[in-house]
Formats: C-alpha cells, structure tokens, sequence
C-alpha cells in the first residue's frame, strides 16, 4: 500500500476510534490516536495475516500490551475486514463482543487477551519462542506504552528476549509522553527508553511514529537483524489529529460528548479531505 | 510405617514431565531458576531444546507461558507454590485464566512441609488463591502414583491447571493394579459410616493412620481422597455427609479458601452438615524439619486422630 492510502486508512481508523469511543461513552482516546499509523502500517502493510483466516497458523501475531488502547486496534481490525465497522459502535456495550480490552476468545483477529500493564510483552516473547522452538516462520509485534515501561515486568520479558536472541519479536513502545497522572517525565521517568533498551541488547531504532516514511524503514530495518529482539521507540502525539485532544493527558481515558465528538470528526473529515487533494 | 516406601510428589513431577516430554512433542517446560529443586531439571536433561529458563522472574514466566500455550504448544510452567500461584496470581489470572490458554502450573513446595526454609516459602494459601480463578482445574495429588496420573491428566484436559506438589517424601498409597486417575473424581479409599474423612495432598496418608487408629476406639470413619479440589467431586461429598453426618477435611493449606472450604461450599448449599477443618489455622509457618512442623501444626497421623475423636464424640 503507498503512503498516501497508508494515511488515508489512518485517518479512517482515527474517526473509527472517536467514534467508538464516543459510542461507548467510555475509553481511551489519547493513546489510540497516537498510534494509529502504528496500527495501520502494521495491518495494512507488515503483517502477513488473512482477516478471512483469523487463526491461521503461521500469521504474524500483534500483542496489544497496552491494552487499554484497544479501540485503536479495533479499529484497525475493522478497516482490515475482521469484522463489521458498525460493530465498533457496541464497543464496551453490555453483551458485545468488543470488551474495554483485548479479549482473544471473542474477537476475530485479537492474538492476545491483554489489559493489565506489562503482561502483553511476556506473551509476545512466548509466541515469538515458539516459533523457534517449532521452527515457523512468523514474526511477533506487540506495541507497548511509555508509561507502561514502569512495569518491572517489561524488563523481565525484554531479559529473556534477548538472552533466547528472538530476532523474530518486534516491540514498538508508543512514546506519547504522557500517562493519566501527566507527563511521564514527571510521575516516573522511563527515560532514556533507547539507551535501556539498548542495555538489555535489543536493536534500537528511535522514529517519528506518526510519519509513515520512518515507520516503513524502520520495520524493514527490524526484518534485516539476526541474534536479537528489536525496539522500535516512535514518538508520538496523544491525541493525534484531534485539535483539542493532542498533547492533553485528560484525553488519555476520557470519553468525547456529543458537541467535543462533532468537532473531532470534523477535524478528521478536515484531514481526509487534504488527503484526497494530495 | 517406616518399611512403606516414600517419594516426594514434586519428584514424581519431574519424572511424568520427561515421560510426557518423550510421547508428545508439543511439551515444553518453564522454570524460574528452580529447576533443581522443582524437579524440572530432569526434563531439562532429557529435552533440553524444549526447557526455558526464565531465570528468577516468575510473572514474566506466567505471560511467556501464556504466549507459548496461545501459539499452540502445552508449556507447565513452574515455581514454589509461593510464587507460582502468589507472586504471578495476577499474571495466572489476567494472561492464563482469562483467555483459557492450555497452559499447565506445576507448584512444588506447597504447605509446611517445605521445612527449614520457613514461613516465606511456606504457601499455605495457593489452593485458595487458584480455585477462585474461573475455569482453573485444581489438582493436590497424595502420593507418587496419584502425581505421575496428574501430570498426563493435566496434559490431556485442554485448559489451564494447577498442579500442587510438596517437597517432602511422602509415603506411595495408591499402589494398586486398578488404581486409575479420573480427573474431578475424588475417591474412597476406606468405607466408614460414623464420620467421613475428606483430605487432599500429603495428610491422605496420615488420615489412615488415623483411620486405624479411630477403628481401635470402635470409630468407623470413612476415609476420601480429593485429588481434584477444583471441578470438586460435590456428589462424593454430599453422599458422604448424608450417610454419615459428620464431617471432617484435612489439608496442609490453610482453613481459609482450600478443600475444607471448597466442601463447606457444597455441603452448605446441597446437605448441611457439621464439619471440622483440620489445617493451617489462620496462621503462618515457621523454620524446623518437616516431620516437627507437622506435629506441630497438627497435620500428623496421631494430631489428626484426636481432633477426629473429639469431634464425633462431642458432636452427637
């Protein structure tokens, strides 16, 4: 997919995450939008994935460690054909299939129930194992937070996957900068994410994750390194593409009115048309 | 009983895994720097390129587990009871429990009888943290036999189970040509009408003893064995409270959330009956021999025996 379609399909899944999180009057914004070329990119363009096969076995797998930013995945799945894009409107409805956060039972598409901070990452290193130990083909993605990264965890998994040297496991840390007490420079600093994921012998690769240019290298990077994990740290804009949303930690888990949800969308409409004249 | 041949279950563990590892290549095993200790070792011996070492990083070994079992291998994931089911419990919860992923939790060193270390490693709380968990199977093998059946059980069920296993050599009961493991059947091992006798794990044993011993006072107890704490055999228990309306579980875990609460919650519900919890009362352990702290703790063939015989007589 050129890069033009690659940022009209984000600009889509982006009014997708407004207005499932509008619909469900609940959930999390701030996060979705920052990564949604992420999503994007990595459903439209690096995954060798089948939406009319959600199971098959030698896909690619995507972990949404951060879970909370499941709209944003939803949203990509729903662009991709995985299911309806009306059902995102039931997003955390009672009796939808579309839960606050990833659930694999329920889901087509979802690799990974995942949620509670910090767990995602492990799963992706078990998945990305067993390729090895089976000897498959498929590469493992899963895209963390910044503040996410506080959780000792992360570092327990990011240890093994270096010592097993899985160069088939691709982490993505979401550097948006912000997390719901604030900025994450002053709740706790993970910083500098590079240099620590460097330290624990992962190929480290810094990008603007809003530009599809150094999203595309970077993965084509990531597919060229032996005997080791990488991480791609992409820094973000929460809220991106939202005027009154961008940079504002009270848009991490809040969800839009009627009146902030016309403005969203007209800010997204606004977007999609200069893409069209491009 | 000193001539009866004893083995600990956590040995018997790392046996069945090798065994298992041998006849199904989709096997794999985790351990968190344990593995001499947990027994895992001995699969590590035999299938090494299916052995991760998670190094001392127990949640994180919960979630690889996790990815392994999503990705479709079946992974028994070990550690001590204490930080198998108590440091990673949300880890087991959120990563294992809730999407049903086939994964398997081998905890060794469960209850007291872990000894010297003391009351940091002494989880008298695992069966209550891992039955509360929905759709966890919950299984506490008596002896070496029972264990061996457990592992390969465990691995036939699709979806996650926790194994407990203990540290200490325990006497071999269940050593008999028709011995067969039914998972959530628990299983009579002596007829009584006066009390019956329900234990789970290492006591199983002890409760014989006893059993002996109460038949000496003219005590018929009825002597059951739960291997499954979790699906519970509930028509085992409710027949057994109703044909002898006493009731008495015995456990090395605490009173609180194990087998004697797991029975409470049947019986309460489908045959009110009395019944006495022998166990860890609402207390931590403490450092000394295995054999002592039973004693102590009241989990010995003769403590078990008295707390039986007060029971019934006071009980009418």
């Amino acid at each position: 997919m050129d890069k033009l379609k690659l940022m009209k399909t984000a600009n889509e899944v982006r009014k997708d995450i407004v207005t499932a999180v509008h619909s469900a009057k609940a959930g999390h914004p701030g996060g979705s939008l920052s990564a949604a070329e992420i999503f994007t990119y990595l459903y439209f363009e690096e995954m060798n994935i089948d939406p009319k096969d959600p199971k098959k076995g030698d896909r690619d797998r995507f972990v949404l460690s951060k879970g909370h930013t499941a709209p944003g995945l939803y949203a990509a799945l729903a662009e991709r054909g995985y299911f309806p894009k009306e059902d995102l409107k039931t997003l955390r409805h009672t009796g939808s299939y579309l839960q606050g956060h990833p659930d694999m039972k329920h889901i087509p598409g979802v690799d990974m129930s995942s949620g509670s901070l910090g767990q995602g990452i492990s799963a992706a290193v078990g998945m990305a194992l067993a390729a090895k130990i089976t000897g498959a083909s498929y590469r493992v993605y899963t895209l963390l937070g910044d503040g996410e990264i506080q959780e000792g965890q992360v570092w327990e998994a990011s240890m093994l996957a270096a010592h097993r040297r899985l160069d088939n496991l691709v982490v993505i840390v979401d550097n948006n900068n912000l997390q719901i007490d604030g900025a994450i420079t002053e709740v706790n600093s993970p910083y500098p994410i590079d240099e620590k994921f460097r330290a624990f012998n992962f190929h480290v690769i810094n990008i603007d994750g809003n530009d599809f240019d150094q999203i595309d290298a970077a993965f084509k990077e990531a597919k060229t390194v032996k005997g080791q994990p990488t991480a791609i740290i992409a820094k973000t804009v929460k809220g991106k593409g939202v005027s009154f949303m961008e940079n504002q930690a009270g848009w991490h888990g809040k969800a839009p009115n009627d009146e902030e949800y016309k403005i969203a969308m007209a800010d997204l409409e606004k977007a999609g048309e200069a893409l069209c004249q491009m | 009983m000193s001539d009866v041949k004893k083995i600990a279950t956590r040995a018997s563990y790392g046996e069945a895994l090798a065994q298992l590892g041998t006849e199904h290549g989709d096997v794999v095993v985790l351990d968190a720097d344990l593995a001499e200790a947990t027994k895992t070792g001995v699969f590590k011996k035999a299938h090494p390129e299916r052995f991760i070492d998670c190094g001392i990083a127990e949640g994180n070994m919960m979630g690889v587990a996790a990815g392994l079992a999503a990705a479709g291998l079946v992974p028994f994931a070990s550690s001590f009871a204490m930080f198998a089911a108590g440091r990673a419990f949300e880890q087991v919860r959120n990563s294992i429990g809730y999407p049903h992923l086939n994964v398997k939790i081998g905890a060794t060193h469960a209850g007291i009888s872990v000894g010297e270390d003391g009351a940091s490693h002494q989880c008298n709380e695992d069966i209550a943290l891992m039955r509360t968990i929905p759709g966890m199977t919950v299984i506490c093998p008596s002896d070496d036999i029972e264990a061996k059946a457990a592992v390969k059980a465990a691995y036939e069920h699709v979806g996650p189970v926790y194994l407990r296993f203990g540290r200490l050599a325990v006497p071999v009961i269940n050593d008999r040509e028709d011995y067969r493991f039914e998972l959530g059947k628990g299983v009579t091992l002596r007829e009584g009408e006066d009390v019956a006798v329900i234990a789970t794990g290492l006591p199983v044993s002890a409760c014989l003893e006893a059993a002996e011993k109460l038949a000496a006072d003219g005590i018929r107890a009825k002597v059951i064995n739960i291997h499954t704490i979790k699906p519970l055999d509930e028509d085992l228990v409710v027949a057994a409270a109703k044909e002898t309306g006493k009731v008495v579980t015995v456990e090395e875990h605490s009173v609180i959330g194990g087998l004697g609460s797991a029975v409470c919650d049947a019986l309460a519900e489908k045959a009110p009956t009395k019944v006495l919890k022998i166990g860890i009362n609402d207390t931590f352990g403490e450092s000394g021999p295995a054999a002592e702290l039973l004693v102590k703790y009241g989990l010995d063939a003769d403590s078990i025996y008295r707390k039986i015989r007060d029971f019934v007589n006071s009980a009418d």
